[in-house]
């Protein structure tokens, strides 16, 4: 499938087992059915292309990514060629791989510098979990021993520098707080200050959840990302778009939005661990190509993982496991 | 992201096939193709989607589209009742006990915003129903979520009743409600954390907390941003729990919202509330009429009028009446009029519930501080400008001090002054006009009050005053 990987693989095996586990649900529960609407059908008819259309629209893949992704692959050759249904999997398989990839090579490595400080910005709209992947991350980057210092940009929901400060504690890394600050750029610019005094490694910020319909917002975020740009060179070095899992066609709207204020670097899945798809990820990467670089998969600090393209389309494919 | 709304699309396909006499079922299937669309990328369940279709589709070939002549108007019209139908046709009150303290559990997957919203259904029932309430904090696993309860109730001056994070979750409830009947709190709220609803540990607890608590409102709270998985998760909580009422979240995102059709559909659970901005009296009650428009993108007339009379002064707005009868209109009543709009709150908002704008203005910029430089410019006139308007527009030295005064460009005040004139004309013809003219007025377009274009771009206003 002409298809490299790249991201830490060292637990390789132990990773993908609790991939699977947590993608399992997803599997049986929506687009596991896949492979059920496939053996379903003896021959490939109109029906079949349409149940296979509710399937990818069930699991949130955007309307217009799925109906052009059907035409394309009603129209391949190889599918015309089909006689049973279940010949169609491979192709379906190959072809999302296609859709994902485009023929280039995705990269889902965080940019950590190797040498100086590196600023990771987290947006994303309110209650997607932006505060916890930050732990997630900051856990995952003391654990390959990075010096991590979080900045609590959060000036606005009631809790928010709580919730961050708590996480600082659990996690073991420092934390920059601006008791009573309400603008969130200035607690950015403390934090950047603070990193370089104290040589960090990583910089993490954590911003506001804003709804990108507000323009007031987003022109406060485009603010803090001038900080970070004028404070540290060719920072941020990862702007990462937080997407919760259950997220719908609404997914499209937040990457354009937060692109144009902010240069997002990737997705960040979170919320896996449930009953939704967050299909929503490949249509925002058919069409803004992000890439999916990481996928929360619970409550734990643990619970984060490199987006794995291949496990991912394949547990989609795979036989249903009962428990 | 498309931003036609599902009747823009209605009426294009349906006007490619004007003047060509009479639609046949074809004509039909193209406009429900579009229908089906729409209604997929507004999130509506796919399931539902088919058999709306279907229904939809036997209404359009009866005669009353088929031989219209505006085939567009009737299909928008037969959807929207259909919608509607589907919405659930009245707004559902909640529940509550007409004497003795009512209990509401709030629950939801995480991040759907039930924290914020248990402050809000507070606020919003205290103001409304003249409540005494007590919130519970209940939620003993996110980090800080006793915290931001705690915070929140502070700001609203609402007691919280809160045991750390050691405690366990029924033990509070068990403890708060004690505490509510000791203080005489006639509402109790439960905050309660976030979980998947496939968390037999965490569901099972919520169901603990019902039978000790015994709500009358078991309230869920869901993300207006949700997708497919919307129905999912809404009947799973409502099989282990009896939902007796829905609170759908960031209503104020860009979001068309059809995870709650499918909701109200699929498992009859009511939609009740709707949040729609993140200050605490954002709060509004669900009307499934105005959802019904939302996805159509028709706009909310209701609301915009609920707003108004919340707002409004009558004997205010009576007193400018009969000015404006007599023929009069000043500077001062202007204000007056301003400040009465500004208490509606935003313009964007505002604008944005006038059906055919809404859609235009949804991702345009507004400046809000319009109004502001009025202000500003009409404080810099003395009283006796304010009271004679002729007088600054044709006196260039006034307009030149006003404009010094204001500290807002010359040209700005000019524009204001004259479009003064023409608005003054307007309102006292207006005035004068019976609600039947009126209502003609608006039909054919040109309502006296022009909303005006909002320009897009953040620019200055170098156009001067727009209203």
């Amino acid at each position: 499938m002409g298809f490299l990987f790249f991201g830490k693989r060292k637990e390789k095996n132990e990773q993908s087992k609790k991939y699977n586990l947590g993608l399992k649900k997803t599997r049986t529960g929506l687009l596991g059915r896949l492979k059920q609407v496939l053996t379903g059908y003896n021959s490939v008819t109109e029906d079949l292309f349409d149940d296979l259309t509710d399937i990818f629209i069930m699991a949130d893949v955007g309307v217009e990514t799925t109906l052009n992704f059907i035409e394309e692959l009603k129209s391949d050759e190889r599918v015309k060629d089909c006689k049973t249904a279940s010949e169609l999997q491979p192709i379906i398989v190959d072809k999302m791989f296609d859709l994902y990839l485009k023929g280039e090579i995705v990269n889902n490595n965080l940019n950590v510098q190797k040498e100086g400080l590196s600023v990771f910005l987290f947006v994303g709209v309110n209650g997607v979990g932006k505060t916890t992947t930050i732990a997630k991350i900051a856990y995952r980057l003391k654990k390959e021993g990075k010096k991590v210092l979080l900045a609590a940009g959060d000036t606005f929901r009631a809790g928010a520098v709580d919730q961050l400060e708590e996480w600082a504690k659990r996690v073991g890394v420092d934390i920059v707080i601006k008791k009573g600050a309400t603008d969130p750029s200035s607690v950015i610019f403390d934090a950047i200050k603070r990193a370089k005094e104290g040589k960090y490694d990583v910089l993490l910020c954590d911003t506001a959840g804003r709804l990108q319909n507000k323009a007031g917002l987003m022109a406060e975020l485009a603010k803090m990302n001038k900080v970070i740009e004028r404070e540290v060179p060719n920072a941020p070095h990862e702007t990462l778009l937080v997407i919760d899992a259950t997220t719908g066609q609404n997914g499209l709207s937040q990457a354009e939005a937060f692109m144009e204020v902010t240069n997002v670097t990737g997705v960040i899945l979170t919320k896996l661990d449930g009953t939704s798809k967050g299909g929503i990820v490949l249509a925002i990467k058919d069409k803004y190509n992000l890439p999916i670089k990481m996928v929360g998969l619970g409550e734990k600090m643990e619970d984060l993982e490199y987006f794995d393209l291949e496990n991912y389309i394949n547990s989609l494919f795979d036989e249903e496991e009962d428990e | 992201m498309p931003l036609e709304t599902l009747s823009d699309k209605i009426q294009m396909s349906l006007r490619r096939l004007t003047g060509r006499g009479r639609l046949n079922e074809n004509d039909i299937d193209t406009a429900m193709r579009e229908i089906r669309v729409a209604l997929l990328e507004a999130d509506v369940n796919y399931k539902i989607v088919k058999e709306f279709i279907a229904d939809i589709k036997e209404q359009a070939l009866g005669e009353r589209v088929m031989k219209s002549l505006t085939p567009g108007d009737q299909v928008i019209k037969i959807v929207y009742e259909e919608l509607v139908k589907l919405m659930g046709e009245e707004a559902s009150p909640i529940n509550l006990k007409k004497s003795g303290t009512s209990i509401i559990l709030m629950c939801g997957l995480q991040g759907s915003g039930k924290t914020t919203h248990t402050a809000k259904l507070a606020n919003h029932l205290r103001k409304y129903n003249n409540m005494k309430p007590l919130m519970i904090a209940a939620d003993v696993y996110r980090p800080a979520a006793v915290n931001q309860l705690v915070q929140l109730g502070k700001q609203l001056d609402i007691d919280v009743f809160e045991m750390g994070i050691m405690a366990k979750p029924q033990v509070i409830v068990k403890k708060g409600l004690e505490y509510a009947k000791e203080h005489n709190n006639n509402l109790v709220i439960i905050d309660t954390a976030g979980r998947l609803q496939i968390d037999e540990v965490l569901m099972q607890e919520l169901v603990d907390i019902k039978e000790i608590a015994h709500p009358d409102e078991i309230m869920l709270t869901i993300d207006a941003m949700t997708g497919q998985d919307a129905v999912n998760v809404a009947s799973t909580f409502h099989e282990k729990l009896g939902v007796t009422g829905c609170l759908l979240t960031k209503l104020d995102s860009d979001t068309r919202g059809g995870a709650a059709l499918s909701i109200r559909y699929l498992t009859h659970i009511p939609i009740k509330f709707t949040g729609v901005g993140e200050k605490l009296d954002q709060l509004e009650v669900f009307h499934p009429e105005r959802m019904a428009k939302r996805i159509l993108g028709m706009g909310d007339v209701l609301g915009l009028i609920e707003k108004a009379t919340e707002n409004i002064d009558e004997t205010d707005a009576m007193k400018l009446n009969e000015r404006l009868q007599k023929g009069i209109f000043t500077y001062d009543d202007f204000l007056d009029q301003i400040k009465m709009i500004k208490r509606m709150g935003s313009l964007k908002g505002l604008l944005g519930m006038i059906p055919g704008i809404g859609s235009q203005i949804r991702n345009m910029e507004i400046d809000e501080k319009q109004f502001t430089y009025i202000e500003v410019a009409i404080s810099s006139m003395t009283k006796y400008e304010r009271k004679h308007p002729d007088e600054v527009a044709t006196s260039h030295s006034r307009k030149m001090r006003i404009a010094k005064g204001s500290g807002r460009p010359y040209q700005e005040i000019n524009n204001l002054t004259k479009r003064f004139e023409d608005m003054k004309k307007q309102m006292i013809a207006m005035a004068g006009m019976s609600e039947e003219d009126m209502q003609k007025a608006a039909r054919n377009g040109n309502m006296p009050i022009r909303a005006g274009k909002p320009k897009k771009g953040k620019g200055k206003n170098k156009g001067g005053f727009r209203f």
